[in-house]
């Protein structure tokens, strides 16, 4: 179940649009399921189908277009490394190793304790930055050298009272 | 600490990459320091001025939407998205007298791999977007618009939220604004991870709340777009461009760039430079003194090659590049394109072929599947050039990748298609004896890569 509280969440963002076209508001309403419980399951999808009005299929073919919806629950944290060319060229593909071995998991895997998810993902649009991964969706952490990624895995760990 | 100020401590402050000084007559990024980005800043830079002479609270006459156009058509802007389409025409397509509502969207779905420039503009000087559009609505008579933000950089998003808030507050946004007759909405809305949405027939149905499967063209958004009404979409720098063009003029703007390339560019100097970040200059500046701005080639190494507007764009080996200006002209006769405005340097110690390999995945990565040339070709194009990184290469794979790119191009309803198969005969052709050379040595002919 949804909770009330994200749901009331949605009512800013269907009021971005005509109220004929309530779907507009899908994109942002999974954000926010994604945000509060941690990823979109096929029951969400039906609740907020039923929200805006939508068939459930329609939903369900945002979810899995669009590469930031999770369809499965992840880790607490899920770190998403850029490893586009741009990227590539500064240390984008090491940044990835690094956490990989600091994390003792496999790209694509959680840790043991549930605390990170390490992904590898396409152009976030902060090339400039590199190497730069995303936090949680929200998040963009630029320039992360191996001791800035042990610094923030290190934080992370100790902001969840594991360190 | 918590969770939030953990992360904080990595969060980007543009020093880098916005405040370096480094500009030449800026004109978007002019007085910028990562704090004024706020409505009382942006004011006091001049902002909103524009959108007061329009409206005629300076104590001045006023202009017509027809005179808006006008103005924007003689300063030669020309969209920074990536196809560089004059955007005061653009403007002029939108039927006039529509029974019913237009709307107006910003492309603000930078995803183009080596851009980072829109981002920049959003997060440090997010009104100077809205006082444009504000000015673009007034132009062609829309209600109603859009902001549609790569949903990687949700911080920025978020930021832009804020910036709405004030310019409602302070009436430069709603009904009546300044107490005129002229009313627009503005809305901020975010993608979620589709590099595809960039295209701007996928974003609007993205931003209708489906798979942003880009539509067959005609019909033209200006005819049948966002709820299939008139809509006009531009990049986040175009919208930029248009108050500076209001306050000082179409042509005075122009007398800044180029002929037919008017204006200031804001260029992502990314890759292999000493310091990564957007420039903001000239159109028409010279590729050398650009590179010079961002430090030049890392570490002192030999240049290379440049892709030099976005990932899309077709390669040029370094002798072409340094000849170049950096304005959609002279890039165009070089054989490639302006682009996005993205500048992806390498360096000599860089292998074509891994290049080639990474652009390649992205390309299969990111196609929608809706077009068979596109979702099977892409898939093929990667798999070829990886086999050749690989040293599994054969002799006949370099007629195939000219042949399978050969088939994609031109056969697929986006760009996607032609972006995914341009830098492939680009690398062949300039860069062929390395691929060459992979597949019959099974070995990179540069002696050291990342």
């Amino acid at each position: 179940m949804i909770p009330e509280a994200t749901k009331a969440r949605f009512v800013r963002e269907v009021a971005k649009y005509p109220a004929d076209q309530r779907q507009s508001a899908v994109m942002a309403c999974l954000a926010i399921v994604q945000q509060d419980l941690g990823h979109v399951s096929v029951e969400s999808e039906r609740e907020v189908a039923d929200y805006l009005g939508m068939p459930p299929m329609a939903v369900h073919e945002v979810t899995t277009f669009y590469n930031m919806y999770n369809q499965q629950p992840v880790g607490r944290f899920k770190l998403n490394v850029c490893t586009n060319l741009p990227c590539q060229l500064r240390g984008g593909a090491h940044a990835l190793e690094h956490l990989a071995r600091r994390l003792g998991v496999e790209v694509g895997g959680t840790t043991a304790d549930g605390l990170f998810t390490l992904q590898a993902c396409e152009c976030l649009g902060a090339c400039a930055d590199a190497p730069v991964m995303l936090v949680n969706d929200r998040s963009m952490c630029s320039f992360m050298s191996d001791e800035k990624l042990d610094q923030l895995v290190e934080g992370l760990r100790a902001a969840e009272g594991q360190a | 600490m918590n969770v939030r100020q953990v992360l904080d401590q990595f969060r980007a402050q543009g020093l880098e990459t916005c405040f370096h000084g480094r500009h030449i007559e800026p004109q978007i990024y002019a007085g910028l320091d990562g704090r004024n980005w706020h409505l009382k800043d942006y004011e006091a830079r001049g902002g909103y001025q524009a959108l007061r002479k329009i409206l005629g609270k300076d104590g001045g006459p006023g202009m017509t939407p027809e005179e808006v156009i006008a103005e924007v058509k003689e300063s030669a802007l020309r969209g920074r998205g990536g196809a560089g389409f004059p955007t005061g025409l653009k403007w002029s397509f939108m039927p006039r007298q529509f029974p019913g509502q237009k709307y107006l969207v910003c492309n603000s779905d930078e995803g183009e791999p080596g851009t980072c420039k829109d981002r920049d503009i959003l997060s440090y000087n997010p009104h100077i977007v809205i006082e444009g559009m504000a000015i673009a609505a007034y132009a062609m008579g829309i209600g109603v618009g859009y902001n549609y933000i790569h949903g990687e950089i949700f911080q920025v998003y978020e930021r832009f939220e804020e910036a709405l808030e004030e310019a409602r507050a302070a009436g430069y946004l709603g009904d009546h604004i300044l107490g005129s007759g002229f009313s627009f909405q503005l809305h901020a809305h975010h993608g979620f991870g589709a590099y595809i949405c960039g295209e701007e027939t996928a974003l609007l149905e993205s931003l209708e709340g489906k798979k942003g499967q880009p539509r067959f063209k005609p019909p033209f958004p200006a005819s049948f777009g966002l709820y299939g009404k008139p809509t006009t979409i531009n990049n986040t720098e175009t919208f930029a461009a248009v108050p500076w063009i209001i306050r000082h003029g179409g042509k005075a703007y122009l007398e800044c760039g180029k002929p037919n390339n008017g204006g200031t560019k804001i260029f992502s100097l990314v890759g292999d430079v000493e310091r990564p970040g957007n420039y903001e200059v000239p159109m028409g500046t010279p590729f050398a003194k650009v590179l010079e701005l961002a430090g030049g080639v890392r570490g002192g190494r030999a240049l290379k090659a440049v892709i030099p507007g976005g990932s899309s764009a077709p390669v040029l080996p370094a002798e072409i590049m340094l000849g170049c200006t950096m304005d959609y002209d002279s890039i165009s006769k070089a054989g490639s394109m302006l682009g996005s405005g993205a500048v992806i340097v390498m360096d000599d110690t860089r292998c074509m072929v891994k290049s080639l390999q990474r652009l390649s995945y992205f390309y299969m990565h990111e196609s929608c599947g809706q077009c068979t040339p596109c979702r099977e070709g892409t898939g093929w194009l990667w798999r070829v050039v990886d086999r050749i990184e690989n040293g599994q290469g054969r002799p006949s794979d370099m007629d195939l990748l000219d042949n399978v790119a050969e088939n994609i191009m031109g056969r697929t309803i986006c760009a996607l298609g032609d972006a995914a198969a341009m830098p492939v005969r680009a690398m062949l052709k300039h860069f062929r004896a390395e691929f060459e050379y992979h597949i019959e040595h099974r070995s990179c002919m540069v002696p050291a890569y990342v």
